[in-house]
């Protein structure tokens, strides 16, 4: 057993503080801590106060160890954070006014509740330090923490191997492959490093100038494209998607996605849908038409090759992109309507 | 999937056959990663090598289209040596004897000349096999889209059966579906041999029920055609209309200009869909229809997890939904149906038809999904299945085959093999990811893979424009040099109109079960394309 804040609290072999904190319910803050991966106590947000050491420790990579007791909100555990927060704030450009993430920054939140506001240091950061490089992925380095969750998120939970950190004119930086942009490296524009930023330095571009945080929905769905049936998150504002992420928790991709899945969703939106029935006329061009009239003409081809050459002389490609229930639905058509098992899929293909 | 992809994290071994898993499932691909980055096992059999291979332990590089030849000889050291689960086979499978009769013919030696590898490889692979607890059996389209492929699935059960490696966590045989719901596409019956429930049509019980269910008098009782057999059906008119949904066949269909003919010379075409695409072309009627992110519905994954769709956005125009115009045609031929939304469909017909989805309704897959068999509303739906080695036969049937070539094999005329499937930025024929935002900056052009022997024989540079040849067409397209493809062999995807790999591949060569396309397996040849053709137009 260990103590948080006077709660006795079990554990197993192998767990941190932090396991042991949030298994129990108990706020801890972190910034760098990613889950799946090795921890790096690079930010030091996660200090706590243990008995009988003398410097604060940082519970996600300090394990849990027998007779162990803890403060994680202490006078001095919230001071060091509030300094830790202060330093981080004024070695970027952390001005949220015009930020995409404003309202979903955890940065933002932290600096709110521990009262940080970065003012009492000297401003040190690069500023308006933007990678701009392709349609999907802005990189604002003036707004990076370093905490390195991106680089967790490609070599560990993607395992890309892209992403690093490094030093640029001596300051640290990261690195998609040797310094390069993500179009030169070779991401694969997974956007798990997007997804795993906690703070406005990784962005997704078709999200931005498209309304508010606040005013989002987001609304769980199935990804359309293969067979591992992704779990998403579709960011909604005014009733449209602007973004997508993973569900953290959900079966079977647990956040993750890959480049189609995140960013492979505006075809809905593209203007060149087809949004009117079209008859092909005599000479060739098609002629926009009304549903009814449509669905007259198909209903009477059918039942004129039914009635003329039997039933099996129409047949029905079903859809292996659709749902369940369209699926469904034409083959029951088939079946009990025209009487002919002429239907199939691309299954077999 | 008999098993799961949460599976992947706790699993010993994985055996990848046929499966470029890092551009075709990346998701997939990343929980195997972390697995093997822990300590799994990793074979890839493959005759290219892609990035899974950099993770393996063992790359067995067979050449395309000898799949059985292979596993016949992986079965035949692993009874030869004793080195199989002689419990699970005794307790839970039959037709052993007829296996080994069999596989008994397929030496490593003979088995390692079809394969173009060596016999110490086979016998490699069997051992690591023998050795593991257990393996998960991966495959994707590069096992099933061979004129073999049915045997060759047959064959990945019957090494699966022989090692134990059926009916437990972190094993089993795992098809990854290649569409989101493909799976659930045959849950349904969309196919000409089945209604729901995978029971059979020429059964007259079976359509008795569903009759009594449907409210109609009776069922056809004789299968219908499969896609081939109705594309050829035709120009010879013995199929007069034909209605494709969400399909673009005129790309995805192997050799585009017998598609095209077909397609072409059909009495009446009805094509529902959301783009304009290759094959609305053909059409004499367009339908326009809701897409994803426009429909509330369900998609069924690989793993048999049947898992909610939302409608955030509404559909464009006049699009509708799709069950909405079946729903139209059937009233016009006098029939009303009564469900009037997917979860209608699904709460009270769907899952009441098929036993394995009647504990599924919609207020139990709000969150994560179910998977089949789920059998009633309190039933946690099913993580692996033929628990203990419980078929659902009863006992597991080793099916004994034997190897046939691919049917087009290379000559002097035609001498390397084409591959074809999917690249990780962009799906099939683009109709989706052409139309995203981004996502063709990723990747605007198709290029032909070529192994840096083949292209140094023929004097081609690195994104050299080329000219692809087979019996069925040809395409020019941009040379990529690359280590992936080995001596022989060239790679294309058929993602985009003008490189697509479809001009070149066999229409006339099917599994003679499935009727499943050799895509795998075309013989072609590459040609620089020579600077005087292009003076002889100037002159």
């Amino acid at each position: 057993m260990i103590e948080i804040n006077g709660k006795a609290c079990s554990f197993e072999k192998g767990d941190t503080v932090l396991d042991v904190a949030r298994a129990n319910d108990i706020d801890i803050p972190t910034l760098c801590h990613l889950k799946d991966t090795t921890p790096t106590g690079a930010c030091r947000i996660c200090l706590v106060e243990a008995d009988g050491a003398n410097n604060l420790i940082a519970s996600c990579d300090t394990p849990a160890c027998e007779g162990m007791k803890v403060q994680t909100h202490s006078e001095r555990v919230v001071a060091a954070r509030k300094g830790i927060l202060e330093l981080l704030l004024s070695s970027g450009d952390h001005y949220c006014l015009l930020c995409e993430s404003n309202g979903d920054c955890e940065l933002q939140d932290l600096s709110i509740e521990y009262k940080a506001d970065g003012r009492c240091l000297p401003e040190t950061g690069r500023k308006s330090s933007v990678e701009d490089s392709d349609a999907l992925i802005l990189r604002d380095f003036s707004k990076c923490i370093h905490c390195g969750r991106c680089v967790k998120a490609c070599n560990e939970i993607q395992m890309h191997d892209v992403l690093s950190f490094g030093h640029e004119e001596g300051s640290p930086k990261i690195f998609a492959g040797d310094n390069e942009t993500l179009r030169e490296s070779d991401c694969r524009f997974c956007g798990e490093c997007v997804q795993a930023c906690p703070t406005g330095a990784l962005l997704e571009k078709k999200a931005l100038g498209k309304g508010k945080v606040r005013d989002e929905q987001k609304v769980r769905t199935t990804c359309p494209y293969c067979g591992v049936g992704c779990q998403l998150w579709l960011h909604v504002r005014d009733d449209k998607i602007v973004k997508v992420t993973g569900v953290d928790e959900g079966l079977p991709n647990k956040g993750r996605t890959c480049v189609k899945g995140r960013f492979g969703y505006d075809f809905i939106y593209n203007k060149d849908r087809l949004t009117k029935p079209l008859i092909k006329q005599k000479n060739g061009e098609y002629k926009e038409a009304e549903w009814d009239e449509t669905l007259d003409l198909i209903a009477s081809k059918f039942q004129t090759f039914i009635e003329e050459s039997g039933a099996d002389s129409v047949a029905g490609i079903s859809c292996a992109r659709s749902i369940n229930e369209d699926n469904y639905q034409m083959q029951k058509l088939f079946r009990t309507v025209f009487r002919t098992n002429n239907i199939d899929h691309c299954a077999r293909t | 999937m008999t098993n799961s992809f949460a599976e992947f994290e706790k699993a010993s071994m994985f055996l990848v056959i046929g499966s470029n898993m890092s551009q075709a499932h990346p998701v997939a691909a990343t929980f195997l990663k972390n697995a093997v980055s822990k300590g799994a096992k990793l074979v890839v059999v493959d005759p290219r090598k892609h990035e899974l291979v950099n993770y393996a332990d063992q790359h067995v590089q067979l050449k395309s289209g000898t799949d059985v030849a292979l596993l016949n000889a992986l079965m035949h050291v692993l009874i030869r040596e004793g080195l199989y689960d002689h419990e699970f086979v005794t307790e839970h499978c039959e037709n052993f004897d007829a296996l080994w009769d069999k596989v008994r013919e397929y030496s490593s030696e003979w088995a390692a000349e079809k394969c173009g590898i060596t016999s110490g490889e086979i016998v490699q692979l069997a051992h690591t096999l023998a050795e593991a607890d257990s393996a998960m059996l991966c495959y994707t389209l590069g096992l099933t889209e061979h004129v073999t492929g049915t045997d060759n699935v047959l064959s990945v059960a019957n090494l699966q059966m022989l090692l134990g490696n059926m009916g437990k966590r972190s094993a089993g045989v795992n098809p990854l579906r290649g569409q989101n719901n493909v799976q659930g596409a045959c849950d349904m019956a969309a196919s000409p041999n089945v209604l729901p429930g995978y029971v059979k049509v020429v059964n007259p019980e079976v359509r008795e029920r569903f009759a009594k269910f449907w409210k109609v008098d009776s069922l056809p009782a004789l299968e219908g055609f499969k896609m081939p057999e109705m594309f050829e059906g035709l120009p010879e008119g013995k199929v007069r209309g034909l209605w494709i949904f969400g399909e673009n066949v005129a790309n995805t269909e192997p050799d585009i200009r017998k598609i095209e003919h077909e397609l072409e010379s059909a009495e009446f075409l009805v094509v529902q869909d959301i783009f304009h695409n290759e094959t609305t072309r053909f059409a004499d009627v367009i339908l326009p229809a809701a897409a994803w992110g426009e429909k509330d519905g369900t998609f069924t994954n690989s793993e048999r997890r049947v898992n909610r769709v939302r409608a955030v956005s509404s559909a464009p125009g006049e699009a509708k939904q799709d069950w909405w115009i079946f729903k139209q045609i059937a009233k016009r031929f006098g029939y009303e149906w009564e469900s009037d939304s997917a979860q209608e469909i699904w709460d009270n017909e769907i899952s009441m038809l098929s036993p394995n989805l009647g504990g599924i309704k919609y207020h139990r897959i709000e969150n994560d999904g179910l998977q089949w068999p789920c059998l009633d509303e309190n039933h946690p739906g099913t993580e692996y299945l033929h628990k203990d080695g419980n078929f659902t036969r009863g006992k597991g049937l080793f099916n004994a085959v034997d190897w046939r070539p691919p049917a087009e094999v290379t000559d002097e005329e035609y001498p390397l093999i084409l591959g074809t499937g999917r690249r990780l930025h962009h799906y099939h024929t683009r109709t989706q990811t052409g139309n995203s935002e981004g996502i063709n900056d990723l990747m605007s052009e198709e290029k032909v893979d070529i192994s840096h022997c083949d292209a140094r024989n023929l004097g081609i540079e690195h994104n050299e424009m080329v000219h692809v040849s087979s019996r069925r067409g040809q395409v020019k397209i941009r040379a990529n040099i690359t280590d992936e493809v080995p001596h022989g062999m060239v790679w294309m995807s058929f993602h985009f109109r003008e490189s697509n790999a479809n001009w070149l591949t066999n229409g006339n060569a099917f599994d003679p079960v499935t009727m499943t396309a050799e895509y795998k397996v075309a013989a072609v040849r590459v040609d620089k394309i020579q600077a005087q053709s292009s003076e002889q137009e100037i002159a």
